[in-house]
């Protein structure tokens, strides 16, 4: 029987379950994250003046580039301020 | 438990082999002497004929004691060896063993055979089952009957092509080919930003289908891979085409024989082929990044099994590549650029250096897209045929740049988004702009490679994410030489 050496980092991802969606908005915070990409900005605020007209508090976010995950300080940002995000990951 | 050898005289002998034959006598000289004598057979427990022998066909004995030829005879002495005879030699035998007459019928001396031990193949297979070789990495069984490279798919290790099956024996070779620690650290592989050990890139070397000896490019181009600035994850992620292209340049280039003139882009040379391919290999299983998952490329590239070449300095108009870098002279060094495919450059009329670089700018112009600049670098791989021009008007490689850099500049109205009837193209804020340069500050490297004959050199267009928020090329030393 062969013997091989294992070249992966022997490591499995978690797989984590999404969170409930929330039933309502009513109350909630709404992070909208613009990645940086050309024209995301315009879809995000479309969705904003959805939004806002909902009575939904808004709040924005950027990604300083596309080119890179997300800065751990941002992403914790967005935890402790919103109870929901969207990313608009569309040019 | 930790070998050591019995005191006394010690002796290493294997059947076939016609000097052991013929020491036997002298043997059993020995064997009644008052001083312990202990013979280790290497293929036959009965033999020698009338003497009681250890048995080592596991070549344990031989493996620890470091032999190369038998017979061979040693003195031990607290567990260690203070003396050895190698093949028969009358007086040295005689002196070792303190018997003044032994072997007296015996010619004065005679060559041994080589130890079993070190047969083809056998050094690693010992080391791997005896030694301290510290691989670290979980075994994996492949099932009886089971083809070793199907299994490898099956356990998806592969890029689409055969692998090489690491085996702890090919694994521990791979790792003769570095001084380096094999639990050594060389930084986080994205996208999982897994710790990557010497270890691990070994094994994918051995995927790829490496020798030992391209071990210090491979990983001076993988710790190259994890440098910040040179935005892997990003590169893996895209959308785009890139994928890194790997220039070697200095010395190692031609000691480990790479390709930097005919086809050097092309395929057929082991080391430019395999050492690419190790870096994907590495960023792909020990990252975790494979296509349709991490990897969301559109169309993807061919380089993206593996890119990597050398550069031909020797009959080049310019200091090698590197060196334009801040490489010392005579230094190995590997630099990465974020590249996508290669695109043709033909010019067989231009015989002046103003005429080439026009030539190179109405392609440069093109990357990406005609009407976007300053989105990415560019690499250009200048033949030798093309370099010829530029050696005989006595242009240095920033006289190029300069020249490029000016022929590319174009008035933002022709660029801006609408402009020529096209909807792709600059934000409007660029309508105003006299001179937009196509490329960022130092966006522009040129390399030159290929074979002797033909009037062409190649674009190769960067990342589409440059500078701090994307992708910048990197160089790096070559790690053995640090």
């Amino acid at each position: 029987m062969t013997t091989l050496l294992d070249p992966t980092a022997e490591l499995r991802s978690i797989k984590r379950e999404k969170l409930p969606r929330p039933a309502s908005l009513d109350g909630l915070t709404v992070g909208l994250l613009d990645i940086s990409k050309a024209r995301g900005s315009i879809f995000l605020d479309q969705l904003e003046t959805h939004l806002a007209g909902q009575g939904v508090a808004v709040r924005r976010y950027r990604k300083p580039t596309f080119a890179r995950v997300a800065p751990a300080a941002l992403r914790q940002q967005i935890v402790q301020d919103c109870d929901a995000v969207i990313e608009a990951l569309a040019d | 438990m930790p070998f050591s050898p019995p005191d006394g005289l010690v002796v290493v002998v294997k059947r076939d082999c016609p000097t052991c034959e013929m020491v036997v006598p002298v043997l059993r000289e020995l064997a009644v002497q008052p001083v312990p004598l202990t013979v280790y057979v290497q293929d036959d427990p009965t033999f020698p004929e009338g003497l009681t022998a250890v048995s080592d066909t596991t070549l344990e004995a031989s493996y620890h004691l470091n032999i190369e030829i038998v017979p061979t005879l040693l003195r031990v002495a607290g567990g260690q060896e203070t003396v050895r005879v190698e093949g028969w030699n009358k007086e040295n035998w005689r002196a070792l063993t303190a018997v003044a007459d032994l072997g007296e019928t015996l010619p004065d001396h005679r060559p041994g055979c080589g130890s079993k031990s070190v047969e083809p193949g056998m050094p690693e297979k010992l080391a791997v089952r005896f030694g301290d070789a510290q691989i670290a990495s979980r075994r994996v069984e492949v099932p009886p009957l089971l083809d070793e490279i199907e299994f490898c798919y099956e356990q998806g290790w592969s890029d689409g092509l055969p692998v090489v099956p690491p085996t702890e024996e090919r694994v521990y070779r791979m790792l003769q080919g570095t001084t380096r620690d094999p639990q050594a650290v060389l930084g986080l592989v994205p996208p999982n930003k897994v710790p990557l050990t010497v270890e691990k890139v070994a094994i994918n070397a051995v995927l790829a289908g490496c020798k030992p000896e391209y071990m210090p490019v491979v990983l001076t181009a993988v710790s190259a891979a994890l440098r910040d600035e040179f935005c892997m994850h990003g590169i893996l992620a895209t959308t785009y085409f890139s994928s890194p292209v790997v220039i070697v340049n200095g010395p190692v280039a031609r000691q480990i024989g790479m390709n930097s003139g005919v086809n050097v882009l092309g395929q057929g040379n082991r080391a430019n082929a395999t050492i690419g391919r190790a870096l994907q290999l590495v960023i792909r299983n020990v990252g975790g990044g494979r296509p349709g998952e991490i990897d969301r490329a559109v169309l993807g590239t061919p380089g993206k099994y593996t890119f990597c070449f050398a550069e031909n300095e020797a009959d080049s108009p310019w200091e090698p590549l590197a060196v334009s870098r801040g490489v010392a002279p005579g230094q190995s060094a590997v630099t990465l650029f974020a590249g996508d495919g290669v695109h043709a450059v033909v010019d067989q009329l231009s015989r002046t250096p103003e005429s080439l670089a026009r030539s190179f700018a109405a392609t440069l112009k093109t990357v990406a897209h005609e009407k976007l600049a300053l989105a990415s670098e560019v690499l250009l791989v200048v033949s030798p045929e093309h370099g010829r021009t530029f050696r005989q008007a006595g242009w240095s490689r920033q006289r190029l740049l300069d020249d490029l850099h000016q022929l590319l500049l174009r008035p933002g109205s022709e660029l801006v988004r609408g402009a020529n009837g096209i909807a792709e193209g600059l934000p409007e804020q660029f309508a105003g702009e006299t001179a937009v340069p196509k490329f960022p500050p130092n966006g522009m490297h040129i390399v030159h490679a290929g074979g002797p004959a033909g009037m062409f050199s190649a674009v190769i267009g960067g990342w589409v994410a440059t500078g701090s928020k994307g992708t910048q090329t990197v160089t790096e030393v070559l790690a053995l030489d640090k």
